[in-house]
């Protein structure tokens, strides 16, 4: 259609305006001088710096959030989504997934080069310290880069949060799970484990559930567990109850997304930093059948690994026939732990959409995903003939399910990846699609949702 | 049904989705040999969600409803090209040969046929005003039609809409999306006044200057005014005020397209005359969704009715007529669907502008919210006759089971939880509407159902 022009910043921004470019600004300085606190400097010293970045972050989004929609009707909220550059792949949306990309690999590889116990007596410099003085005052100890990255992590599921609350004020629905998904991070993900460590506890997210948390049953996990008293004890039987009792039962009647849009973490980030990208995933056949093997197979590596762990654990004995648990422990949390969840996961938001890691590689998705498709009452059904294959309920799929191939044939969406954010329900312009916890999956009386035709019996 | 025929060759004109579903429903039950032809693009493509790829919320090929492999995987041939000539006799199409429109389908000089399926669609239906002709004065059907806009419309400072249909009010939200100041002309007292009840079409219209739309409403175009490079300038009302504007979008209705089938020999009224199975005057030679027009139209329904949902019904009803039998064509109980802005629209049989004296109505307005509903039923026996909801979704198959079983108003306004479509969570409307209802009727009524699947799958069971 139109040309569209060679700079790398769009000289017509319609869909910005001038303080929305001032919040966006503001972000950018803040990546600006984290990179700067990066480079192992801190031009105003650790706590100044700590509320320079807080609030520029708060002030930034809040500004965006509220020049953004306060002068809207309540309802989607998607012009220009395809026009910009920070949404649509453009030259901002690939720095952005350079810079996360970048930060991730130095975060898991290269903490040190993060300032991470640089300084004399291995104390803490640049970008690493400026959490030194929140975390003593949790804590009573310095920061780790886990510390610094958990809290980057816990302001940006709150702060896009609200931005996400806002954008989608009009659905009851929406403001529910997203106020969860805040809730089970900021309390949960972050505050109670650094209250643990406080205590000397082991550190514990008691919804971070096997096999996403891989590291679960590995020995020292358990020996830590069960040194730690009755409250380790009861985190050791939370995490197995979790896996085998309470997770069947929820998906069971919710479906997965009662963990994946509700309470996750990864799901946390996704439904809220990661709303604005949602529409980048893939909604090919391919992108299908290559998700289906990936997941899977990730899946298998986690059960393997565990099964693994287990052996050594009661038989003492590192290896069994050509398989080091040792070694294959390390590989997962290399490959998986790090470059997948992480570096892939997050960093390639901006290319390729919020839910990569969640589709192709989390094994408790996998395991909720079989649970939905085969034991499970959750569906969205599609009402009656109402769809005009618009298209907006895949394009905005951020599983890369292709939505409108079931809803305009009037037929239930009964999908393993299916996470329940409920989006497509949201952005049908016809009211097609419903989220349902219905009676057992086999009835679904697809008698009943043959396309309006009387007299013709034809399966849609 | 389902025996595999052995292969006639049939071929469409037209890539909408009359067209396309006639191909696929053909290609379930039988071998036959079958060819799309379209002057339009390469592959189908949802022409309701043009608006949405105008306003950035999707690209192109978002709104293809299915994957480009679909076609060959499902041996439907597509050709794109203009059909210069019909000849009916020899059961040929033939193409222009100077179509030039890069292609990867592109069309042979002609084409022989055994059966052909007309389903050419419609165009912008347009009254003869002065100056019509000029750039920067166009409808919204096609995707040539969005080009066109997406053209006419940078760097505009005002663009003008006139007609206050469904595909007025959505080229306004379009330029709305991109900034640019409309004002929208519209005929009737209320936006939409000539399909709906007043309380509706005021709320909707309110809700349209709520976003920031230069409603004028009882307003009429007189003519186009064009600047000295015959661009379009300003609109003219029969009021005789000047609109100053660089684009102006025509939407008055729409009309079958079939300019090019008329002194071919088909029956021709304003859109191809067909009989109740959908056949047109020549033997082998049907004609299916706008631009098709019903000799005898069902009780209650227009001789053309241009929507998705008939074009859709009709095309399954030709691939069936056409594999297994003559069908009749049998749309069903009307519905349609819109959304004005914010406001999404379902309607379920009829509910008429102007309640007629043989009927009466309840109507519900939530007291904050854009959101009603109506229903319509016989005085008397109370039966229920069409029901709509503004900002308020409702099942389908609930809500014509209803209207088919003849269920009185009571029974459908206690039942309205089986009915209601709205996502988890969100107020419970129906406790508001029944309550509304209790009091203009004098009864007292109590909701008999939960909302959700289990509530609607046990009505349309029987088990409740």
């Amino acid at each position: 259609m139109a040309d569209r022009s060679l700079s790398i910043a769009n000289p017509n921004p319609l869909f910005t305006g001038f303080w929305e470019k001032v919040a966006l600004g503001i972000f950018a300085v803040v990546l600006l001088y984290i990179l700067v606190l990066i480079s192992g400097t801190d031009p105003l010293g650790p706590l100044s710096s700590f509320w320079a970045i807080s609030i520029a972050l708060t002030g930034a989004t809040l500004l965006f959030t509220w020049q953004k929609y306060r002068k809207t009707t309540p309802g989607i909220k998607n012009d220009g989504v395809w026009f910009s550059g920070m949404m649509a792949r453009g030259a901002i949306g690939w720095i952005l997934g350079i810079f996360l990309t970048g930060f991730y690999v130095l975060l898991y590889w290269f903490p040190g080069s993060l300032g991470m116990g640089q300084g004399a007596d291995g104390a803490n410099i640049g970008l690493i310290a400026v959490f030194d003085p929140f975390s003593y005052w949790i804590k009573g100890q310095p920061a780790s880069e886990w510390f610094m990255y958990g809290f980057f992590y816990s302001v940006a599921i709150l702060l896009m949060g609200i931005k996400f609350l806002v954008k989608y004020r009009h659905s009851t629905y929406h403001q529910i799970r997203t106020w969860s998904v805040i809730f089970f991070q900021l309390a949960f993900a972050f505050t109670i484990p650094e209250i643990l460590l406080s205590l000397n506890m082991p550190y514990n997210n008691f919804f971070n559930m096997w096999p996403l948390n891989y590291y679960f049953f590995f020995d020292w996990n358990i020996n830590q567990m069960m040194e730690a008293g009755t409250l380790g004890i009861f985190m050791l039987g939370w995490g197995i109850a979790l896996v085998l009792i309470i997770s069947p039962l929820l998906t069971y009647f919710y479906g997965k997304r009662w963990y994946c849009s509700w309470v996750c973490g990864c799901g946390g980030l996704a439904e809220t930093a990661g709303d604005p990208f949602r529409h980048l995933s893939d909604k090919s056949l391919k992108a299908w059948k290559i998700e289906r093997w990936m997941v899977h197979l990730v899946l298998v590596f986690a059960v393997v690994m565990t099964a693994l762990v287990f052996y050594s654990f009661f038989s003492g004995k590192a290896s069994i026939w050509i398989f080091d648990s040792y070694q294959i422990r390390a590989w997962y949390g290399f490959l998986i732990g790090a470059a997948f969840s992480g570096v892939v996961g997050v960093g390639f938001y901006p290319i390729m959409g919020s839910r990569v890691w969640c589709r192709f590689g989390c094994p408790a998705a996998a395991i909720l995903g079989i649970q939905q498709r085969y034991f499970s009452r959750f569906r969205i059904t599609a009402n009656g003939s109402q769809c005009i294959s618009c298209g907006n309920c895949s394009t905005y799929c951020e599983m890369g399910i292709d939505v409108k191939w079931y809803a305009q044939r009037g037929q239930d969406v009964i999908r393993a990846a299916c996470v329940g954010c409920g989006i497509c329900a949201s952005v049908c312009p016809r009211g097609v699609l419903r989220l349902e916890n219905g009676p057992e999956i086999d009835q679904r009386a697809s008698e009943q949702r043959v396309i309006t035709v009387q007299g013709l019996k034809m399966d849609a | 049904m389902g025996k595999r025929t052995k292969g006639k060759r049939i071929a469409i004109i037209g890539n909408g989705i009359s067209g396309v579903t006639a191909a696929r429903f053909i290609r379930k039950q039988s071998n036959h040999e079958i060819y799309i032809i379209s002057k339009e693009t390469d592959h189908f493509f949802s022409r309701t969600a043009i608006m949405y790829i105008y306003m950035g919320h999707m690209k192109y090929e978002h709104t293809k409803p299915y994957e480009d492999f679909f076609w060959e995987k499902n041996r439907i041939n597509l050709i794109r090209g203009e059909v210069s000539r019909l000849d009916f006799e020899q059961k040929t199409i033939h193409f222009n040969k100077d179509f030039g429109v890069e292609t990867s389908y592109p069309a042979p000089e002609k084409l022989s046929y055994d059966l052909l399926i007309l389903a050419t669609g419609s165009k912008t239906k347009y009254y003869n005003w002065p100056g019509q002709d000029l750039k920067g004065v166009n409808g919204l059907v096609s995707y040539q039609d969005l080009e066109y806009m997406e053209d006419q419309t940078k760097d505009i400072e005002r663009g003008v809409v006139v007609g206050g249909g469904l595909i007025g009010v959505e080229m306004a939200e379009m330029m709305a999306s991109r900034k640019i100041p409309v004002t929208f002309l519209v005929r009737e007292p209320q936006f939409f006044g000539n399909t709906i009840p007043e309380e509706e079409a005021k709320m909707v219209s309110k809700h349209i200057l709520d976003h920031g739309i230069d409603l004028r409403l009882n307003t009429e175009i007189a003519e186009i005014k064009g600047d000295k490079k015959g661009h379009c300038e300003a609109v003219i009302t029969t009021g005789g005020e000047r609109i100053p504007c660089q684009f102006a979008g025509i939407t008055t209705g729409v009309t079958p397209n079939v300019d090019f089938l008329r002194d071919s020999g088909l029956e021709i009224n304003r859109g191809i005359l067909v009989d109740e199975y959908l056949r047109t005057n020549i033997e082998g030679v049907y004609a299916a969704g706008d631009c098709a027009e019903l000799k005898k139209p069902p009780p209650g329904r227009k001789p053309i009715e241009p929507i998705w949902y008939t074009g859709r019904i009709m095309g399954m009803t030709v691939a069936a007529s056409i594999c297994a039998g003559p069908t009749k064509y049998k749309p069903g109980i009307w519905f349609n669907s819109a959304k004005f802005f914010d406001i999404e629209y379902q309607v379920y049989g009829h509910v008429p502008p102007t309640i007629p004296d043989e009927l009466d109505s309840f109507y519900w307005q939530d007291q904050k919210t854009p959101r009603c509903f109506r229903l319509v039923f016989t005085k008397g026996e109370e039966q229920v006759t069409g029901m709509h909801g503004f900002g308020v979704r409702l099942r389908q198959e609930v809500c014509e089971k209803w209207i088919a079983d003849g269920k009185t108003a009571d029974d459908v306004m206690a039942g309205l939880g089986a009915a209601i479509f709205e996502a988890e969570f969100t107020k419970a409307i129906e406790i508001d509407m029944i309550k509304a209802y209790n009091r203009a009727r004098d009864k007292n009524l109590k909701l008999r159902q939960k909302r959700g699947w289990r509530s609607a799958l046990n009505l349309l069971t029987g088990k409740s």
